[in-house]
């Protein structure tokens, strides 16, 4: 699909996961086992084959560009085109703009230079199976200036409090957008419009000394423009929050949920050569997901696993995420933990989390 | 093209019809194994892991899986500005057509490929082994003793010698005498079917061997004992590790278990020799409520529901509740339905298998083990009423 220029916008995403974000911006949290948050919307830009996707970074990516290498686990190191890491360059010493206004006006040679007729804009938070072609032809249907993608959440949940609402009336037209927190229809962060449109919002927004594209070009001229609201049904999952990442990774243990991400969506990720999983005979596993290269001699209810994790005889992982390369050792216990990368639990230790609040162990941490 | 000191060649030609099923339409190399690889990831992560970044696999029976598996090799980190992974099909040559005729044809057929890259030493590989070995160590041994020509061995059971190739060799491991499948084996150092040869001297016998119209233009046959009446100077490098042929159903059923130990010979999980395999990228495992996994290696993709004992599943399985899998290896993408119960089998990729199939449930030890695929006729259905819950 050579019409669609991809946007990752992470420039305005807040890292509010605690000790999973202390080092790492959220888009490279891991989840769901052997994923990062950023590999579920670079898999579905990879599925609707764009030129081009230009991702805007602004802080802690360290982590997230040693993830994403030159792109080739998402099929864009190509040759025309591909995956743009952009993080924040200011030169421009007569450049007034701010926000991500700014970041976009930085790299308009970005856009440009791609082929592309329109772009499609999405952060890292929500989580999804979007088909982007279907969004695109649904937006050119439509004939609107710009389409948003909002879902109806049937319970809304804390991690919806911070998401815009939509107003959409039975014509699939947004007719207003507010954040009155008992409105279903959750904005999901993304939308598409015809790249000229959006780069003439760029520069009148700059102009006008605003700062926020979606806030200052979108919400506040939405009288100007005509537009469209596409009504996503698929998997869906907010994670700006610990809260809400404990709750939506366990969540996946439902067998109808983990379907719903998995079944028709390869999601690519960063490939790494682990063994397959040993369970070995005092191995004692329900209701988990378990990644590849870890080998279980103990007990693990209700968990998800990430690779490399070795949990020792006796020991006892319940309601719990354990993230790459934990050694839960012999006889230790944990319930409602999260434990970062490469955390080191020693023999008989006790983490009890409560359920609603699990604990959080930082990256690399020795107990 | 710049000058290497060694370049392998991987011999993946073989039909390898002991395996049956398994090959019927892909090659011996390219047959999976423990719940991951195929066998050809075994020699072709040894050669990343000790430095060797130039190979040429010699393809001849159905090599259109092996091929596009290997791809550019980017997998094994072979895709290489200078080097690299070279597939090398039998080609036509103005001097006619032929298919290989040997394993030491294979590699005559491809002088001018090992001769772009002026190598010292060849390494000779073959693809149906499974086991980790430093070649360049081999190496250093093979300079050490100025040999022509070193080969890998390993000390078999006297009673097994008379299935190899077996190397007789001074008490310095200087070769005297090389015998195929003796029927009185003198010696129990069995050739691992890995050689390294200074590339001049392997290169001058080719040619010879090549004009030999009586030749079976074998290494084992003919390369090595015509050497060795030359009075060239070939020794034995004693391999300690793990190492098994895999060339029947039983004795790839047989490595595959062996990885399920709580302490495998194998290491799979050692960070410093990792076996690369092209990742089928599947999402994790999952662990149902109310299954049971011990003494097991599992893949990414796979989903049980049931009980799973001693038993090897590769990605992308799904089993079914109430079925229960015993000392059994289970190929990508297997669907085993309910209560369905497998013993001592092998069940090839994509087979489907119904509600309420018992396969190989009456066999012991010693049996030789069943391979079953979607066109396999020996199942038998349980009775859906003697399953008890």
């Amino acid at each position: 699909m050579k019409q669609l220029l991809g946007v990752i916008n992470l420039d305005h995403e807040l890292d509010h996961l605690n000790e999973l974000t202390y080092f790492r911006c959220g888009a490279a949290v891991p989840f769901a086992s052997r994923y990062r948050l950023i590999d579920f919307v670079l898999s579905n830009m990879m599925r609707a084959d764009l030129e081009s996707v230009g991702l805007f970074v602004r802080r802690k990516y360290r982590s997230l560009m040693d993830h994403l290498g030159d792109g080739k686990s998402w099929d864009m190191n190509r040759k025309h085109g591909g995956l743009f890491i952009l993080p924040p360059d200011w030169n421009d010493p007569t450049d007034t703009s701010l926000g991500d206004l700014q970041h976009f006006h930085n790299n308009l040679d970005f856009f440009k230079r791609a082929s592309a007729k329109y772009i499609v804009h999405s952060g890292s938070q929500h989580i999804n199976t979007i088909d982007f072609q279907e969004l695109y032809s649904y937006h050119l249907e439509k004939g609107a200036d710009v389409t948003l993608v909002y879902k109806k959440i049937d319970h809304l949940e804390p991690e919806h409090d911070p998401c815009l609402r939509l107003e959409v009336d039975e014509d699939g037209n947004v007719l207003n957008i507010h954040h009155e927190k008992n409105h279903p229809n959750i904005y999901m962060d993304m939308f598409i419009m015809e790249k000229e449109l959006f780069l003439e919002q760029v520069e009148y927004c700059i102009a006008h000394g605003e700062s926020f594209f979606f806030r200052d070009a979108i919400q506040k001229r939405r009288d100007k423009l005509k537009i469209a609201a596409f009504e996503y049904t698929g998997y869906h999952a907010v994670i700006n929050s610990v809260a809400s990442y404990y709750k939506n990774s366990m969540k996946l243990l439902d067998q109808e949920e983990y379907t719903s991400l998995f079944h028709d969506n390869q999601v690519q990720t960063k490939i790494k050569y682990e063994a397959p999983t040993r369970y070995l005979e005092s191995a004692n596993v329900s209701n988990s997901l378990v990644a590849n290269g870890c080998i279980i001699a103990g007990t693990v209810e209700n968990s998800v696993i990430f690779r490399g994790v070795q949990i020792r005889k006796g020991a006892r992982v319940v309601n719990s995420v354990i993230m790459q390369k934990c050694v839960i050792e012999e006889d230790a216990v944990i319930e409602n933990v999260i434990l970062d990368k490469d955390v080191q639990l020693s023999r008989e230790r006790i983490l009890v989390g409560d359920s609603k609040r699990p604990f959080v162990i930082a990256k690399s941490s020795k107990m | 093209m710049k000058k290497k000191e060694m370049v392998a060649m991987l011999l993946a030609g073989g039909q390898g019809k002991r395996l049956k099923g398994l090959t019927k339409s892909i090659a011996k190399p390219a047959v999976y194994f423990g719940g991951t690889y195929r066998i050809i990831d075994f020699p072709l992560s040894n050669c990343t892991n000790s430095g060797i970044d130039t190979v040429g696999v010699l393809t001849q029976y159905e090599p259109l899986v092996l091929s596009s598996y290997i791809g550019i090799g980017s997998d094994w980190d072979l895709n290489r500005k200078n080097g690299g992974v070279f597939v090398l099909p039998p080609h036509e040559r103005e001097d006619g057509s032929n298919w290989y005729r040997g394993t030491a044809d294979a590699i005559y057929r491809n002088l001018k490929f090992v001769d772009q890259f002026d190598p010292e030493h060849v390494l000779i590989l073959s693809g149906d082994h499974i086991y980790k070995m430093n070649y360049n160590t081999m190496l250093e041994y093979h300079l050490e003793r100025k040999a022509d020509c070193t080969i890998s061995v390993i000390d078999v059971p006297l009673e097994e010698a008379s299935r190899f190739g077996i190397l007789n060799t001074e008490e310095d491991y200087k070769i005297y005498e090389f015998e195929e499948k003796p029927a009185k084996p003198k010696s129990t150092l069995a050739s691992m079917g890995v050689y390294i040869f200074k590339w001049d001297v392997l290169r001058r016998a080719l040619l010879d061997d090549g004009e030999e119209s009586d030749s079976s233009h074998d290494f084992g046959k003919d390369i090595i004992p015509t050497l060795l009446s030359k009075g060239k100077s070939l020794y034995a490098y004693p391999f300690e590790g793990y190492w098994r042929d895999v060339g029947t159903v039983t004795s790839l059923w047989e490595a595959n278990m062996d990885l399920l130990s709580d302490n495998p010979p194998l290491n799979l999980n050692d960070p410093s020799w990792r076996i690369f395999t092209r990742n089928p990228n599947q999402p994790a495992q999952y662990v149902a409520p109310g299954a049971k996994v011990s003494g097991s290696l599992i893949n990414e993709g796979s989903i049980v529901r049931g009980e799973v004992r001693h038993s090897v599943l590769f990605y992308g399985v799904e089993i079914g509740e109430g079925s229960v899998i015993t000392d059994s290896v289970i190929m990508p993408k297997v669907k085993i339905g309910k209560n369905v119960r497998i013993h001592r089998a092998i069940i090839s990729e994509n087979t489907v298998i119904e509600d309420y199939m018992e396969i190989g449930t009456d066999r012991e030890d010693g049996d030789e083990i069943l391979l079953i695929d979607n066109r396999s006729k020996k199942r038998k259905s349980i009775p859906a009423n003697t399953i008890s819950s």
